[in-house]
């Protein structure tokens, strides 16, 4: 992918997700994993290559919560349902189960201003579940929020793909958040990225929190990092 | 520490009131200082002692009631021609703000129009459209134009990529693009706008009265008779301050209006709280 000013972006990139496949993306910043993300949704033409991706319905998940201000939670969760024209009564159900589902509970009348960094996250999470998609992309979507809530929320995120099963392709440029998420973790080079590796996280789901200090964890978070390092990052 | 809510409430509210009416005091005092001591009984007229400019201005009940025609008719001109210049103003934002090539071929000249004096051109408005009610209006709204098609187009301009990014990944067309993504969030641009406009055309109704100096009296033509001919000192004043009531209220309704619409999410701190 080459961009008008000549920024060439990313080099080469071939992959394949199933349904029920977890694959994270991690590479150092600015290597074009976002862009590759955003070519996979359709928001940018490659200028080279092609998607094969169920266009129909694609979760994707934003960096920043974006939500509208303007609305309450209720409101922001129920925009994809409104854009795809469901009836009032569906938009509602569709919303209220996604509310729920993220734990926002409570909360659906509140605007975006009284809301914490987590919580807006997510909000922005439910908006993405109304319309059940089989794929979700997911744009670093935690990286804003501290520790804690990142931990929780990539817990929940574990809980929603083991309940929806759908295909999600989540970047990253947290080690432990790809290992701890996925099923196959791809390390892109430095721009123009290229993906340089594939390595195989093997356990099972549902997974522990306390996964994170197995040994077996340590170990395959160092050979992501090993072939990061080696990458030229 | 326990403190009874109803004190609290009173001792905040004091907090608040006191100073300022302390300032007004002195103001007033000064006044008074200014009437009776820095100015011989001759030049008097100069500047009249509150009391006399209420009981002349205020209590005398024909004088009274040709300043609040006065005020009623520059409201009526402003009023028209905020409404004007909000509709128009809007409608051309919005069209600007679809295409680029329309933007660019109008903010030139938006820009340098919005920089010509309204005085320069009134007398021009008097000349070609002669100096009813409609060529009021026009003063109003050429003032007031302004500042609402810019601030409606920065805020058109200014919405959320990322909710863009989402109507283009869900297929949205360019009117739900439009009705669900930039308009609301232009709307704390408008309403600044607006204010600016409404506190302008205040001013435009004011001033095109007072260089017409026909038609119509308003506040513009009561001033300028006053201020002709020194038997009217009091009245001069009262006007003068009528209209100043007559500024502050239209600023204060446009604050409030704005708090009733957007006050319940927008959250001037940090610019909406996305």
């Amino acid at each position: 992918m080459t961009f008008p000013d000549g920024t060439a972006a990313v080099a080469d990139a071939t992959l394949r997700i199933d349904p029920g496949e977890f694959v994270t993306i991690v590479g150092p910043s600015g290597c074009g994993k976002s862009t590759l993300l955003r070519i996979a949704s359709g928001l940018l033409e490659p200028t080279s290559g092609s998607i094969a991706i169920e266009r129909q319905h694609i979760g994707y998940v934003f960096q920043d919560p974006t939500l509208m201000p303007w609305r309450t939670v209720r409101g922001n969760v129920e925009l994809l349902t409104e854009l795809h024209g469901l009836r009032r009564e569906e938009r509602a159900e569709a919303a209220q189960r996604a509310i729920d589902l993220v734990g926002l509970t409570g909360f659906e009348d509140h605007y975006p201003k009284s809301l914490s960094g987590g919580m807006r996250m997510r909000c922005s999470l439910a908006r993405t579940l109304t319309m059940q998609p089989p794929v979700m992309l997911f744009d670093e979507p935690f990286g804003a929020v501290d520790e804690l809530t990142r931990e929780r929320l990539n817990e929940e995120t574990l809980r929603l793909f083991e309940q929806q099963q759908f295909a999600g392709l989540f970047v990253t440029h947290s080690i432990s958040e790809a290992v701890f998420l996925s099923t196959r973790v791809l390390v892109m080079s430095p721009r123009p990225g290229r993906i340089v590796a594939e390595i195989g996280v093997p356990f099972p789901y549902p997974r522990d929190p306390d996964l994170r200090f197995d040994p077996a964890f340590a170990s395959i978070s160092a050979e992501v990092s090993h072939v990061l390092r080696a990458a030229g990052s | 520490m326990r403190t009874d809510p109803r004190e609290t409430v009173l001792r905040r509210t004091v907090a608040a009131v006191l100073p300022p009416l302390v300032v007004l005091s002195v103001v007033i005092g000064l006044w008074y200082f200014v009437s009776y001591v820095v100015l011989d009984r001759r030049r008097q007229f100069l500047l009249h002692p509150p009391h006399e400019v209420v009981r002349e201005g205020f209590l005398d009940r024909d004088n009274l009631a040709e300043i609040l025609e006065g005020v009623w008719s520059s409201m009526r001109v402003a009023a028209i021609g905020l409404t004007v210049s909000t509709v128009l103003g809007i409608a051309i934002a919005v069209l600007m703000s679809q295409a680029k090539v329309i933007e660019r071929a109008w903010f030139p000249f938006l820009v340098t129009l919005q920089a010509i004096p309204i005085l320069a051109l009134v007398p021009m408005i008097q000349f070609w459209f002669g100096t009813d009610w409609r060529a009021r209006v026009l003063v109003c709204v050429i003032i007031s134009f302004f500042p609402i098609v810019l601030n409606t187009l920065f805020g058109l301009l200014s919405a959320d990529p990322g909710l863009h990014d989402l109507i283009t990944l869900h297929r949205g067309g360019r009117w739900t693009r439009l009705t669900k993504v930039m308009f609301p969030s232009a709307l704390p641009a408008i309403f600044a706008g607006l204010r600016i406009a409404a506190g302008l055309s205040v001013i435009g109704a004011i001033v095109g009265d007072f260089f017409f100096g026909l038609g119509d009296v308003g506040l513009g033509q009561l001033i300028r008779k006053y201020s002709l001919n020194t038997n009217y000192g009091e009245q001069l004043l009262a006007a003068v301050i009528m209209s100043s009531l007559l500024g502050i209220t239209v600023f204060l309704s446009f604050g409030a209006l704005q708090q009733a619409v957007i006050g319940k999410w927008y959250d001037s701190k940090s610019g909406g709280g996305r």
